[in-house]
This record gives C-alpha cells, structure tokens and sequence, in this order.
C-alpha cells in the first residue's frame, strides 16, 4: 500500500513539474511576459523595473528556475485590480467554488445513482426509458444553456428561489459556508443543480451499465443460490461492486466540475474563484489568470492522485496487481 | 431409503427472439437421501438449467413451463418466490463451476459466508462466524481464521472452490446441487474436491446432484447416473451398470471417447457431427443425426423404456460396448 | 404467368446489397435518428442559405435601427416586414441574426473539429508505426490532457492567447486532437493483435504497410463517431466561452455572443433573445449528438448480432 502510494506520488509530482514548464512557456514564450505581467498603465521605468525584478534578460531556463522558485514562494505577482497577491485572492474565493462543487457532486451521487440504480434494475419500464432520455439530454445540452433558463424558471417566472449571489453564510467546523444557512442553502441550490446536470446523467449511465452487467455475473446467481435477499443482492453485492467505477468517475469529474464551476458561477454571480478567473481574463489581470491555471492544475493532479488511493481501497484487485508488477 | 427430489416431466423452455429453445424438453428423475447423483452431457445438452430450474433460478426468457419438482414431497416448481427463497442456500444448496466468477471479488470470505447462515437463521454474528470458520476447516483448508479475512483474489482457484463447498454446507442442507464444479480445475485438484465433496456427502446424509460432462467424474462418486442429451435424459441407470452395460449409442459414444489404460494405443471414439441446433431440433430422436444406429424409425420420439432396471429412450438399445 | 413473374423476382436480386446501403439502411431504423437528421440538414440549410432568406444582414449598420430594439416575438419593425422572432438590443432582426450566427457557430465547429481530427488521426498514426519508446509517450501526453476537461484546457488557452476567431479554433483543435489521437491509437492497438498483421510482418511487409493498409481503415468508423460527437461538443464549447465573454467577439456573432448580449434583458422579463438563439443552438447540438448515437450504434460492429 505504501509502495503504491509512493509510486502515484511521484508521478503527481513529475505531471506538476511538466505543467509549470507548460504554463511557464505558455506565459513567457508564447504570449509577451512584460505584456502579460505588466499593468498596461505602468510607464518605462516601470516596464524596465519589472524585467529586471522577474529577470527577463536571463537565459530561458534561468527564467525558469526563478518563476518555479517564485511560485513555491507562493509569489505569482500582484492583482492589477485589487493590488493583492493574486495566489492570496485565489485562495480566498476557493471555498466558494469547493462549496459549490461539493454540492454538485451530492446532487449528482444522490440522484444519479438511484436513477441510475432503478434504470438499470428494471429497464423496460417506461420510467427507466424516462429516466435514460432525460440523461441524454443532459449530456447534450450546454451548462450555461440550462443555468440561463433555471434562473428564468424559478428565479424570474416562479420566484422561489434567489438567482445571484451566495447568500447568508454561517460556519461549520470554522468554515465559512453557505450550507449553514437556510439562506445560503436557498442560494446554493440553483447553481448546485445547473453544475450537477451533466454528472446527474453521467452518474445515471454509469450506475445503470454497471448494474446491468453485474446482475448478469455469475456471483450475483450465486448470491441468489445462497438464498440472499434481492435487497442485499442489490445493496451489498452489486452495489459494492459497481460503486468502484462509479466513485472513480465521479471523483475524476470532481475535477471537471471546479473547471465547469467557471460557467456556472458567472451565470449566478457565485464569488468563487471561477468567476474571479472571467473577471480576471476580461480586466486583463493577468497575474491572477497565472496564479488560476497553477491552483488548477495542482488541483487535477491532487484529484487523480486521491481517485488512485481511494480506487485502491475500494478495489482490492488493483493494490495487489501493484506489488506484484 | 426416502426420496429427497421428485423431478417429474420437467420442461424449461426459453423464449428468445429467433424461437423457443427447448433446454429442458421432459425430464424425470429421484434422488434419495445421502445419495449422488451424476448428471451427465454435453455442454448445451440443458443439464445445468435442469440444476437452475430446481432452485427457482430460471430468468426470463426462460420458465418453468411444465411438470413437477417435489422436494421432501412439497411441490416447488414455479413456487413463490419467498418460499424458493427460503429454501435456496438453507435446504438446497448448489455449487458453480467457476470459482473465479462466483465469489464476489469485493466482498471478504468471511462476509460471504456469515451472509449465507444469517439468511436463514437469526444467531449471533459471532456463532456464524464459528461454523464458517469449523466448516472451511472441514472441506481441508489450512487456518480457516486467516482466511476468512482474505479476499477471493488472494486463494488458489482449488481453495475458493473448498469455499464454495464448505458455503454449501453450511446450513446442513438436504441437497446440494455441484454443476461441474471441478471443470475449471487441475486434474489433481479435481481428486481432490470430489473427494471432500464424498466425505462430507457421507458424513452429512446429504443429497447431491453432480453435473458434469465427464463421465470419468462421476464413474466413481455417484450411486445413480443420468445421461442428458439435448434436454432430455436418455439413459439413467445404477452407476455401474451404465458405466460397464451402456444401452443408448450416445452413452456407448460418451464412454468410448474417454481415454483410459485398456484402450492404450487404439484410436479414441468420437462421436459424429455437432449437438443439434436448440431452435430447430429433429422430430424423432435428437440423436439419430449422429447415431450409428440410427433407421428411418428414428423420425419418431423414442418412448421411455425400462431395461434391466433401467430408464432408456432409445429405439436400439446397444446390448454389447460398440465403441471399440 | 412465369414470364411475368420472372422479372420482379429477378430484380431485388440485382440490387447487391453494398456496406454502405446496409449501413444507410440501418441508419434510418431508428426513427429518432432519422428526425434528427433532418433537423441537421435543415439547420445547416438555413444556415448557408441565410443571406438570402432573411429580410436583414442585421451587421449591415445602415438595415439596423435601434428604434427597433427590444421588440417581443411578432412585432412590426420601421422597415416594414414582420419580426418574428424579436429583435435584440440593438434593434437587430432575431431571425437574421440567429441564421447568421448558425453560420458562425457552426464553421467554428466543423473547422476545429477538422483540424483536431487531422491533427489527432497524425499523431496516432504516428504512435502505432513508431511502437515502443515513440508510442509510450505520445500515449502518455494523451492520457495526460484527456485528465483535464476539454472545457477546462480551451479556458486556459484563450486566457492565455485572447478573443478571436482563429484562437478559438486554436483553441478547440488543442482541447479535442487527443480524443482523435486515442481512437486511432485504440484501434491500431486492436488490429496489431490481430494474426494478419503478425503474418504480414512474417511474410516481410513493411510496418507503413500495415499502418495504412490495415489500422488506417478500421480508423475510419470511429473516427467518423468521434468526430460527430466532438463537433456538437466544438460548437456547445465555443457558444460556452463567448457566452462567458472571452471567446468570439461581438464582431463575429456566433449563437454564444447572442444568447450572451440577451442575457441581461432576460431578468426583465424579455426571454426571447436570449431564448431563442439557445433553442437553436440546442437543436443544433442535441441533433448532431442523436445522428452520433446512431453512427455509432450502427459502425460498432461489437454492437451488431
């Protein structure tokens, strides 16, 4: 296990070192370094200052060293806008993106499962071919697209719920949250259900095939042989089996739903960092869309390597294949 | 001498799109307690849908369509299914062919096994755990505790395959149904687990029906044998004296194709041609398209006959061993 | 009697049965496919044809009056003829400026998707000729790229390169060639397997051989899969980032800009110029994703009986 652990660690660590070469050529050597890192207003003085500070004039790979060296510092340069480290504003508006992604993800588990779960124990039934129509539609149809008519539906037409903002924010375990507050739940619930749609029907198709193929394997018989229940039949055996990919994709798309997050909270105005990324590209603060694509990429990283362990512990199959290679 | 399982004109039939395949078309058989039972064909010859259907384990397309299933005189066939529930596991229990696809590869032995007592009987958690772990101690498994802990993946197929039958046994049952379970095994193993299996038929009373395709299997571990062809079994006798006197041209062909010490150096039978296609089965006699001894009366179904103690349906049955 | 019949028995055996009239025929079973098909064609007909069927180029400055913003579905605009679809906030005709958007939309979809797939099919082709070291690495980029959302990967990038036709599609052709260079690569993978090709090496045939005789042609079907699934996902990505604002600019109007320039209007109650232009852009994407469930459904011979 710990030899597992080991081995995913170094690669996460070998993709990090890949993509801040990326990012770094991405910034410095495809695009203008002064231009992207300059406040558009500075004068000359101000342009030769900052080329000598971030050390423009050296060698390529020099350059390098001194930008990783920057980064580790936690020192991506300063918001044009707010004048505040942009690392320290990203950081700031991330519990509100981990908020609402959190919440997507439950939506989607909580309902995509058990959709998924009846889907597939009785798929003739014309609420199973309901339920695989409503996921094709959802993968087809775009976020923003179905954000803009939520807020139409039951923001403006119907009333009930508030269309912008966070709302009220209270604390749980010390952490400021709008799942505290009936308020911020009402808030919450909207852009929640716009980012969850596309992993709702995913978590259906995925929940649904597994569930078909597991009750043909010759276990679930086997279980039925042994005079078991359908309810632990279904719980326990094909659950648990189906679960593992199920977990694995969906923690993956953990991932895809901070980037999704982007769409979502501009359209409701959630003050996360997905909003602050737009912001940033359209007022042209380039340190903080810098300071954005490394969290971003840390974060991937991060989330792969938590979906490998976690796969690990789920299915034992793949730690043993592990030490044997 | 009392008879555990009645199996009367039982028919299980499948209704796919391309038409209704026949796998179970009329079979009758008696096990009676402590005995085996060897059921013997090809595979697709209905003799594991026979095993599946006693247990109520049919899924559509398939059904019951026809006939009686008595066990310990109750009818069971198309019972309901709370009732087939309780039996499953408890009183019936069955064993599969491949230990690799039927244990649950997430779940633990000992889950798996407590899991099959607690369907059945409302004991402590702890007390189950004690006859799992006593049981894999009785089908030879060395430090049953350790590994009741393991994972499927972490056992040989042999030992999963011990699982499976100590899981049988659990519960005391009256018959245990095995459908081929020592096919996927070495051929030591194989000795092996048919051994367990006929020390612990012997020491239990319990009934069993042994499916296999290899009558060399069942030529030593059962009392009776049934010889299936294409849903229908056409000879079924006291073991020896189907192994030794076989009657029906399929048995002569199925004794004749297993090599043994005595036929050393002659060719092996085989027999012609390829089981019938299921959804456009022969009027008369399944076999006859690959029968030596088939005549134009074959186009008529042979009758059930009794010979010498024996059920046969066969319009030539072979009095002496054609097969050499 | 014989004589006359003759001939009609005769004549559906002339009719040999091609590939490709079996997988016509197999297409249209489904009558959902067949529909949405048909919504396709007619939407990228309106889309080509839009210069001469709408009553205004709503970016020709002098057939624009802002007198006649913000008007709901039906109304009568100053030049005379009726706007049935509304007008925006400038006063733009919807009906024309949804056609002409289409066009946009549209050519920014199948331009990238038409890259990518060129890009990608190279680049895998390469990975199976190559084999070994070559193989492995351009499999792991691949894997490494398909692990970030394809959202996500054309965001960084047009934060990184700016607004503009040409860096959206930039953008696109890096967020998708993987997709394309997988496929290829996954199915080269399974012809290697296959027994010819180890005789064709046997009998001494080069490795380019193989690569284009043999893996280049079983390519062919799921390309065209993947390719029809990625377009939709090109267009509803693109309408995406220029709905955000960061993708195509107001002077290149695509169905995203549109639905953008409504959105504001839409709290107030005026739904439709947000509305409409989303409805064809769901019509647009939900179809070609239907015709791509088919092709699929129909070119995966793991699926056929």
């Amino acid at each position: 296990m710990t030899v597992f652990i080991i081995r995913r660690l170094m690669q996460a660590i070998l993709v990090v070192f890949l993509m801040s070469v990326i990012v770094f050529f991405g910034v410095n050597v495809i695009g203008d370094p002064v231009h992207m890192l300059v406040s558009p207003d500075a004068d000359q003085a101000d342009i030769e200052a900052t080329i000598r500070r971030l050390g423009l004039d050296r060698p390529i790979w020099e350059q390098y060293l001194l930008f990783v060296s920057g980064a580790a510092q936690g020192n991506l340069g300063n918001s044009f806008i707010f004048g505040e480290p942009a690392l320290k504003l990203i950081l700031h508006h991330m519990p509100a993106t981990l908020e609402l992604a959190f919440s997507a993800l439950f939506l989607a588990v909580a309902v995509g499962v058990p959709l998924g779960l009846y889907a597939g124990l009785y798929p003739d039934s014309p609420l199973s071919k309901g339920i695989m129509a409503g996921s094709i539609l959802g993968f087809s149809l775009p976020t923003f697209w179905v954000g803009l008519m939520l807020i139409m539906l039951f923001a403006v037409e119907l009333g009930w719920l508030p269309s912008t903002g966070r709302g009220d924010t209270g604390h749980i375990l010390g952490i400021e949250t709008s799942l505290a507050t009936r308020d911020g739940l009402s808030h919450v619930l909207l852009p929640a259900m716009n980012l969850a749609l596309l992993k709702i029907s995913l978590a259906i198709r995925l929940t649904r095939a597994g569930v078909r193929e597991a009750m043909g394997q010759d276990y679930v018989k086997y279980a039925r042989a042994k005079g078991l229940s359908t309810r632990r039949i279904v719980f326990v055996h094909v659950l648990k089996n189906i679960m593992i990919p199920v977990v694995t994709v969906m923690g993956l798309e953990f991932g895809s739903l901070i980037g999704f997050s982007v769409v979502t909270e501009s359209i409701f105005a959630w003050p996360g960092m997905g909003k602050l990324l737009i912001d940033a590209i359209l007022q042209l603060d380039r340190p903080v869309v810098v300071a954005y694509l490394m969290i971003i990429v840390l974060f991937f990283v991060l989330i792969n390597l938590i979906v490998d362990i976690l796969y690990s512990i789920l299915d034992p199959r793949v730690r043993l294949r592990d030490q044997g290679a | 001498m009392s008879d555990v399982l009645q199996v009367n004109a039982l028919r299980t039939h499948f209704f796919t799109h391309a038409g209704v395949v026949k796998a179970v078309d009329g079979v009758d058989f008696t096990v009676r307690k402590g005995e085996v039972m060897g059921l013997v064909g090809e595979s697709g010859s209905g003799k594991s849908i026979t095993g599946f259907s006693i247990l109520g384990l049919i899924d559509p397309p398939g059904r019951i369509v026809d006939g009686s299933i008595r066990f310990n005189g109750a009818e069971i066939a198309n019972a309901p299914e709370p009732e087939l529930q309780k039996l499953r596991g408890n009183r019936i229990a069955m064993i599969f062919q491949d230990p690799m696809m039927t244990l649950n590869p997430v779940l633990r032995i000992d889950t798996q096994m407590i899991e099959a007592i607690l369907a059945h009987e409302d004991i402590p958690r702890q007390t189950a755990w004690e006859r799992s772990r006593d049981a894999l101690g009785l089908v030879g498994i060395p430090s049953p505790e350790e590994r009741l802990r393991a994972y499927p993946h972490q056992l040989s197929g042999g030992m999963r395959q011990r699982v499976a039958i100590a899981t049988a046994f659990l519960n005391r049952p009256d018959l245990i149904i095995a459908d081929e379970p020592t096919t996927a095994l070495d051929v030591t193993i194989q000795a092996q687990i048919i051994h367990e299996a006929q020390k612990l038929t012997r020491q239990t009373g319990t009934a069993m029906i042994w499916i296999t395709h290899d009558l060399a299997v069942v030529a030593g571990l059962a009392d009776h044998i049934s010889v299936m062809y294409a849903g229908r079994i056409v000879e079924q006798g006291a073991t020896d004296d189907v192994i030794d006197r076989p009657l029906h041209p399929y048995t002569v062909g199925l004794l004749g194709s297993v090599p043994s010490a005595n036929k050393r150096g002659q060719r092996l039978y085989q027999i012609e041609g390829m089981t019938p296609n299921m959804l456009a089965m022969p009027t008369g006699c399944a076999f006859a398209p690959r029968c030596r001894a088939a005549t134009p009366g074959c186009d008529t179904a042979p009758p059930i006959t009794d010979i010498d103690g024996r059920h046969l349906r066969c319009h030539h049955p072979q009095t002496v061993g054609v097969a050499s | 009697m014989s004589d006359v019949i003759a001939p009609e028995t005769a004549a559906p055996a002339a009719k040999v049965e091609t590939p490709f009239r079996r997988f016509v025929s197999e297409f249209f079973e489904s009558r959902i496919a067949t529909v949405a098909l048909c919504v396709l064609g007619l939407i990228i007909l309106l889309a080509v044809l839009a210069p001469w069927i709408t009553p205004q180029n709503p970016y020709d400055l002098a057939q624009v009056d802002v007198l006649d913003g913000r008007l709901p579905p039906g109304s009568e605009a100053f030049a005379g003829y009726t706007m049935w679809l509304g007008s925006d906030g400038s006063g733009r005709d919807l009906y024309s400026a949804i056609l002409y958007g289409l066009r946009i939309s549209l050519s920014v979809g199948v331009a990238s998707g038409i890259i990518a797939l060129a890009i990608g099919m190279a680049i895998g082709l390469l990975a199976a000729y190559a084999g070994g070291r070559t193989e492995n690495i351009i499999m792991r980029v691949v894997d490494l790229q398909l692990s970030f959302p394809a959202a996500l990967v054309a965001l960084m990038l047009v934060a990184i390169l700016g607004k503009g036709i040409d860096k959206i599609i930039l953008a696109l052709v890096v967020a998708q060639w993987a997709y394309y260079a997988r496929t290829v690569r996954g199915t080269a993978l399974v012809e290697r397997n296959k027994e010819y090709v180890e005789a064709a090496q046997c009998l001494g045939l080069s490795r380019l051989r193989v690569v284009f005789r043999h893996i280049l042609p079983n390519c062919l079907a799921p390309l065209i899969v993947v390719g029809t699934v990625q377009t939709a996902h090109a267009i509803s990505l693109e309408a995406t980032l220029s709905f955000l604002g960061v993708g195509l600019p107001q002077t290149e109007p695509s169905l995203g800009v549109l639905i953008a320039n409504g959105f504001e209007y839409m709290l107030s109650g005026r739904y439709w110029i947000s509305v409409f232009p989303g409805l064809a852009l769901l019509f647009t994407v939900v179809s070609i994703n239907l015709v791509g469930d088919q092709l699929r459904d129909v070119l995966n011979p793991r699926l056929k009986k």
